[in-house]
């Protein structure tokens, strides 16, 4: 910054250059496998100069396992996460900051106290809930003495299923009510002399000043959600509502035994994979970062 | 922020938050009591209701030494990825943080393995450390099996730490580049005016200010790697060679899915949460209320 450290400097470059190697060569390494014939991948070491048989693998996983569909449902479900998570978290929030009742402050510490346990610790008990959704209050029913018998709602195999508990988390909670509570009192306070109604004030006002928070959150929800494995795995037996990241898992035989994978159309189904959170976080890039350091600090 | 003006239509405000709270109910508080009951009981073999049994589950886990084979190979990998992101990140962020050409070309792709999915991930490493293809097995030439994470438990655990710290460091990176974007820049002037040299000013105020990163994302990183390694693990590995492999998140989703042993599965689920719970305690305890500098 200040003074002249030529050595310094070029130990810098050289160091930045090691992580960007370190950081890109991965990535690097699956794209030009993918595009390489069964012979070529399996040189070791594999040639780095991309091959010729790209569109000729691709085009093999995308009909082998169906990956457009998998893709489409893996679409599904990241957006479904996104728009219910910036949705059901702007509204709780709302309701938390801008209404005086006793009982928000234990709501507010029962939503965040979720943050605590991810979905992978309580993954038994979830999946349980999850065939059979109505089960609690059918229990909690039982309790009561009371005969009613709920229907059976079973949401294997569902889209329903696979985006409802990936939505029931603290996250976006959180960094609306830290947001709303910057908004200054003298803004409500006019809205509701101009005769703004709570949902007005809701709709017009707070909505479009928390445009940006809702970016940074929409774009690390779809990350997460697109990126979601063992949930989808457990839940979905059907293969016509598999998702994507799944699919890494039927290409490829058994872990490290046996039969070593056709590693050309395998690597071809990792970038499709890839490539479209990749794609987001790079075109959202400052929001994600803002959404990362928000949502998780 | 009890000054607070506010509405009063609380009909509306319980409307609003009910659907998080059933969500919450549903998914979140629901499952987690379940666990601690089946943790505590145990199923009959042919149906029925759950018999209460103590603590015989987790006196069972705890006397199970391929239980604690599950537990050591999880400390070893949370120790080994967490010290090797956090590192590695650190030193990135230090650099990228001088600001000098080109820095921001760097800290654009830098970032990028966090976009990623595990399972992705893994697959990518797998094939890279393939014992028959990609790059790694080169080294075999000069004798064979040198490396194989097929066979070899350490090879093995080479390859999911390596998988998983390349994605960590990206996540570490961007919250050690926005701790140190939050140093004011009129210190480290103040510093260099001093005197002192850029690796004096890293050590003796950059690094001292990024102590409660350096925590948070301690915590974060110990906690991520028990909770949240399955994919790299399933894809990878498997669990194997011999269990060498075998975390504790990856061993309670083989026992309840695999073993169909739901009873055994909640009690290790409470230990883990147990786990979680404490690592978020100390983060909120200590990280919190101890480390201002400011």
């Amino acid at each position: 910054m200040i003074e002249r450290t030529p050595i310094l400097n070029a130990v810098t470059h050289g160091l930045m250059l090691i992580g960007l190697v370190l950081a890109a060569l991965p990535i690097y390494i699956v794209f030009v496998a993918s595009t390489h014939d069964l012979h070529a991948v399996n040189q070791v070491p594999m040639s780095l100069y991309p091959g010729t048989h790209m569109v000729e693998n691709y085009s093999k996983v995308w009909e082998k396992s169906q990956f457009g569909d998998k893709m489409l449902n893996s679409l599904i479900v990241a957006v479904g996460v996104t728009v219910g998570k910036v949705l059901i978290a702007a509204i709780s929030a709302y309701s938390i900051v801008f209404f005086r009742y006793r009982m928000r402050m234990v709501f507010f510490w029962l939503i965040f106290v979720t943050l605590m346990l991810p979905l992978e610790v309580r993954i038994v008990p979830t999946y349980a809930v999850a065939s059979n959704l109505l089960d609690p209050f059918q229990t909690i029913l039982g309790w009561t003495g009371l005969g009613l018998k709920l229907p059976e709602v079973n949401l294997l195999n569902t889209y329903t299923g696979l985006i409802l508990p990936l939505v029931a988390t603290a996250t976006g909670t959180f960094l609306y009510r830290q947001f709303f509570l910057t908004i200054p009192n003298e803004l409500v306070e006019a809205a509701k002399m101009d005769g703004a109604g709570p949902l007005r004030f809701f709709w017009e006002i707070l909505l479009p000043l928390s445009r940006t928070n809702m970016a940074a959150l929409a774009t690390i929800m779809f990350v997460y959600a697109w990126n979601q494995y063992l949930w989808p795995l457990l839940i979905t037996t059907d293969q016509s509502k598999a998702t994507a990241t799944m699919m890494l898992q039927k290409i490829v035989p058994g872990p490290l035994f046996g039969q070593p994978p056709i590693w050309n159309e395998a690597m071809a189904a990792t970038l499709l994979v890839m490539v479209p959170p990749l794609l987001v976080v790079i075109f959202m890039q400052g929001y994600f970062v803002r959404g990362l350091i928000a949502t998780d600090k | 922020m009890d000054q607070r003006a506010t509405f009063s239509n609380l009909w509306l405000a319980g409307a609003l938050i009910a659907p998080q709270l059933l969500l919450v109910f549903l998914f979140f508080y629901w499952p987690a009591s379940q666990a601690v009951y089946w943790a505590f009981t145990t199923q009959p073999p042919f149906g029925g209701t759950n018999d209460w049994v103590g603590f015989q589950n987790f006196q069972q886990i705890f006397t199970d030494r391929v239980y604690w084979n599950s537990v050591v190979v999880s400390i070893i990998f949370a120790f080994f990825s967490t010290s090797l992101s956090i590192g590695m990140a650190l030193l990135f962020a230090l650099f990228v943080d001088r600001q000098l050409k080109g820095y921001k070309a760097y800290r654009f792709i830098y970032f990028w393995p966090y976009a990623i999915a595990a399972p992705a991930v893994g697959l990518a490493f797998r094939f890279i450390f393939a014992p028959d293809a990609g790059f790694v097995s080169a080294i075999n030439t000069i004798s064979p099996n040198l490396w194989n994470p097929a066979f070899n438990g350490t090879d093995a655990m080479i390859l999911i730490v390596l998988a998983n710290s390349w994605k960590m460091m990206a996540y570490n990176f961007i919250f050690f580049l926005a701790g140190l974007q939050a140093i004011p820049r009129a210190l480290i002037e103040a510093a260099a005016m001093d005197g002192s040299s850029v690796l004096r000013r890293a050590r003796d105020i950059q690094l001292p200010l990024l102590a409660p990163t350096l925590f948070f994302l301690l915590v974060i990183n110990i906690t991520e790697t028990f909770v949240d390694s399955f994919g790299i693990v399933d894809i990878t590995t498997g669990g194997g060679p011999a269990r060498a492999t075998d975390l504790m998140v990856y061993k309670i989703y083989s026992d309840g899915f695999k073993g169909l042993d739901y009873s055994m599965a909640a009690a290790q689920s409470i230990v883990l949460m147990g786990l979680v719970i404490g690592l978020t305690f100390i983060q909120f305890r200590y990280v919190e209320k101890r480390i201002h500098y400011k």
